[in-house]
């Protein structure tokens, strides 16, 4: 973790689309009269939503006067979370897992790529559509190493692969989040190793 | 009551007190730095563990409730060893510039790193550094010194109520800050730095300037409102370096107002150091002896009825004794001390005071503020109004002008006709246990003032508000002196003129001579062709307007008895002598009453305190209250329809002191540019 900072080039305002707005006060009626900044995270989550994936100081400002919260008040929560960006990020905006279980299964190899196809971890590619950061682990370990991009998880990379993804990307094909290797989920990769006669003993119970 | 053990001595506390609170009351030191009695419980600083036998860790003791058998330990080896590690933990970032840090002698870091922690360093790699914040004119950062004990963001919510500090980011990279760093708004701002345990926040126009232990420590009382707040004055030689706050729990518990700290750069400068007179139009500095000649030749032969005396908002009770004195010896009955031309009655001493007290605002449960903005006139009394609103169950109505009062309040309209009806919020009075009138000058300083304060009163009495064991009658002064003199009865005499008299007199030429003692806050341009005696600190208006200056002792530089708003008499003491030629007023008044002919029968202070106190007994008891003996109804009068203002325009610069003041320039200047950005949004 480092200090983390507002943006020095902000937007002159923010405001609420009307859909956001509506979507908002049903947030705000979730919270007891007089407890209305309970709404505080959600309300700038969708902000940095609306805002191209990062949340600019004015949207501070905006959210904070929605619930009638002090500014600083409603500063210390977008400052304590690191899931809320102050900076733009790309299109694209990577969370590189970096946690050990991801590190051991190569993670090292998949932030060299970050480095070579989207350039210096925090800033935003030449043609924005990429940004990337390592953050603490994702909570994918199974299918170490992974990436989250936007809302999704990609899992089971490795270098050509995350490649392969981020190529995709960039030209605007589909992708498909997920594993990247032969597997569906999270089961064996090499097939199953225990429990390979489950369906032969069935009904006969207490056998381990 | 449950009872545990401290270090083998039993005690007995209150239901839901803390451990630390039965430690303390066992006699056993604990060491804190995030703990402060009058704030919120934070628990993160982790200095006051202590062994609580059956818990297998260390426990925080001013987050922990007591509980019945508990056996606490404060001396053991586990505390010894757990308290050198969190002050290991804390010196990791903390920076080793004690030599040039302003807090250096009174920092409770260093103090308790000597008392508690080990004598050496584990820690090699490169210390945490942080951005210095700008938090005003007042409030000084450095930042790299904080250690997050979150004390100041505390006070600024809970006792303030400017909830403006904040702390950003988190672990190691939290920081204190204000949003985008603007300048603290609150009248208390400077509080933070009392509370600062470290030198994070240190005043800015004190700093680098004096040592503490170099300081000479005189404890006194403050002038700037007439709150009456409990002050120590310290001084290095003929100068007062700074003023911090003393605790007294009636009155301004252990908070001051920046105005109350800070204005004692006013002191230095804009000095009247030697008598002054008016020579073919210009001011020439004289003597003593040419002042009082200059003011005896042109006082002989001219009736008393032309002879007017005007006391100001600083003076202290023993000039204001002398100046009626003297006044009523030459056969004037042209003496005021309500220079704002406030319709009080001095012979009404239940009407004039704040009798509910300071303490007992505690108690109300419905406060009605008439024509008053207590944050401004007294922004201690605010604190108090806001700690009781904080304890919940309290309705506040305001007839007067619209503020931020920090906390909320019904606004009820803006003149004296909503006082014949106040709505549904006269069924909160009715209904209230105790409920509470707070008449401000604003209310009173008008020419239907005197209507204003009957209706108040007979409203107090029809609401339940004055009966025995409660009395919610109350006015707020803003001038330090103002009680003190309507005790003394410094008001006009049988067929005499008040202040508005006066300034007409003065402009028709009926009034020939003006004292003005210290009274800076009148049109000076209506005194016509007086002959103005100004006597007085500061050159302001007054000394501007004089042909003859007296000058006098500020009220750090003097021992002199004050009465706040509530009555309570309390004792200044000189912290320095006043500079030059100058002397203190009482002694000004008896020199010069010599001359005149008229000499004033006392010799020093103790003959004139006795003085007082024959006239007013009250002033014999310091700081015990008397309160008013009865209540009596006031004339009932027609009330205008003008609205009612705030006298206090500007905070900052209310009184010749203050106005004196670079800090208090820059602080209303701040404020004003703040102000008006606000605007353009």
């Amino acid at each position: 973790m480092s200090v983390r900072r507002l943006d020095p080039n902000q937007p002159a305002s923010f405001a609420f689309t009307a859909e956001n707005v509506e979507w908002a006060k049903q947030q705000i009626a979730k919270y007891p009269e007089g407890k209305q900044a309970s709404a505080v995270i959600p309300l700038l989550w969708r902000a940095q939503e609306q805002h191209d994936g990062w949340l600019p100081e004015p949207a501070i400002r905006y959210v904070a006067d929605m619930l009638g919260m002090e500014y600083i008040r409603a500063i210390e929560v977008a400052t304590f979370y690191t899931m809320f960006n102050l900076s733009p990020v790309g299109e694209h905006y990577v969370q590189l897992c970096g946690t050990t279980p991801c590190w051991l299964r190569g993670a090292d190899e998949l932030k060299e790529v970050c480095r070579k196809h989207i350039g210096p971890e925090g800033t935003v590619s030449a043609d924005g559509k990429f940004s990337w950061l390592e953050v603490e682990c994702l909570g994918a370990c199974v299918n170490a190493p992974m990436v989250q991009i936007n809302a999704d998880f990609f899992e089971d990379l490795d270098a050509a692969s995350f490649e392969r993804v981020l190529a995709d990307l960039r030209s605007g094909k589909e992708v498909k989040p997920g594993p990247q290797n032969e597997r569906h989920a999270s089961e064996p990769a090499g097939g199953l190793t225990s429990l390979t006669n489950v369906g032969q003993e069935t009904g006969t119970g207490g056998g381990n | 009551m449950p009872k545990l053990t401290v270090d083998g001595i039993e005690v007995e506390v209150e239901n839901g007190a803390t451990v630390l609170q039965a430690c303390e009351e066992a006699g056993a030191e604990i060491p804190r730095f995030c703990y402060h009695e009058r704030l919120s419980i934070a628990g993160n600083c982790r200095m006051c563990l202590v062994e609580v036998e059956k818990s297998p860790k260390p426990i925080a003791s001013c987050a922990m409730p007591v509980a019945e058998g508990m056996v606490v330990r404060t001396k053991t080896e586990q505390v010894k060893r757990a308290r050198e590690g969190v002050m290991e933990f804390l010196l990791i970032n903390h920076p080793l510039d004690c030599p040039i840090c302003d807090q250096g002698g009174e920092c409770d870091l260093q103090d308790q790193s000597m008392a508690y922690g080990v004598d050496g360093s584990r820690f090699h790699e490169n210390k945490r550094a942080v951005e210095e914040k700008y938090m005003g004119p007042l409030v000084k950062t450095v930042m790299t010194r904080c250690i997050h004990c979150t004390r100041c963001i505390r006070f600024s919510t809970e006792v303030a109520g400017v909830p403006e500090l904040g702390a950003i980011g988190r672990g190691e990279d939290m920081e204190i800050t204000t949003y985008l760093e603007h300048a603290l708004t609150s009248e208390l701002s400077a509080n933070v730095v009392d509370l600062c345990p470290v030198g994070a926040l240190t005043f800015r126009p004190f700093a680098y300037t004096a040592r503490p232990w170099e300081l000479r420590k005189t404890e006194s009382i403050d002038v700037m409102d007439a709150v009456g707040s409990n002050i120590r004055v310290d001084a290095r030689g003929p100068e007062v370096m700074r003023i911090l706050p003393r605790n007294n729990d009636d009155v301004n518990e252990e908070w001051i107002s920046d105005k109350t700290r800070f204005v004692w750069d006013g002191l230095k400068t804009q000095r009247l150091d030697t008598p002054y007179v008016r020579e073919n139009g210009r001011l020439r500095a004289a003597s003593w002896d040419e002042a009082f000649a200059a003011i005896a030749a042109r006082l002989k032969g001219v009736d008393g009825s032309r002879v007017a005396a005007i006391a100001g908002d600083l003076a202290c009770a023993e000039s204001m004794k002398a100046l009626k004195d003297l006044y009523t010896a030459l056969g004037s009955p042209n003496i005021d001390c309500r220079q704002d031309g406030a319709k009080l009655d001095a012979s009404n001493r239940g009407a004039y005071l704040f009798n509910t007290t300071i303490a007992g605002i505690e108690e109300a449960d419905a406060i009605l503020l008439i024509g008053t903005d207590p944050r401004k006139e007294a922004a201690i009394v605010n604190a108090r109004i806001l700690k009781r609103s904080r304890m919940g169950g309290l309705k506040v109505g305001v007839v007067g002008p619209r503020h931020d009062l920090t906390y909320d309040y019904d606004y009820l309209g803006a003149g004296p006709q909503s006082l014949k009806d106040l709505g549904s919020f006269g069924d909160v009075l009715k209904n209230a246990a105790n409920p509470m009138i707070v008449v401000g000058q604003g209310a009173l300083a008008r020419a239907d003032g005197a209507a204003v304060l009957a209706a108040a009163l007979s409203l107090a009495k029809s609401v339940g508000a004055i009966r025995e064991g409660w009395n919610g009658f109350n006015v707020l002064h803003t001038a330090a002196s103002r009680v003190a003199g309507l005790d003394l009865g410094l008001v006009p005499g049988e067929g005499g003129r008040d202040v508005a008299g006066i300034l007409d007199g003065a402009s028709k030429g009926e009034i020939e001579i003006v004292h003005l003692l210290g009274a800076d806050e009148i049109d000076m341009s209506r005194l016509g062709s007086a002959f103005v005696i100004y006597q007085g600190t500061h050159g302001d208006a007054g000394a501007h307007r004089a042909d003859v200056i007296l000058p006098g002792a500020a009220y750090t530089e003097k021992n002199a008895l004050w009465v706040n708003t509530e009555g309570r008499v309390q004792a200044g003491n000189r912290a320095v002598f006043p500079p030059g030629a100058a002397r203190e007023d009482w002694a000004i008044l008896r020199a010069l009453s010599a001359v005149l002919g008229k000499t004033l029968p006392y010799n020093d202070l103790a003959a004139i305190r006795t003085a007082i106190e024959a006239e007013a007994p009250h002033f014999a008891l310091l700081d015990i209250l008397v309160p008013a003996a009865d209540m009596p109804d006031l004339k009932a009068g027609e009330l205008d329809a003008a609205p009612f203002e705030t006298p206090v325009k500007d905070f900052y610069l209310t009184n010749p002191i203050a106005r004196a003041s670079a800090v208090m320039a820059e602080c209303s200047a701040g404020r004003a540019a703040a102000t008006r950005i606000r605007a353009a949004e």
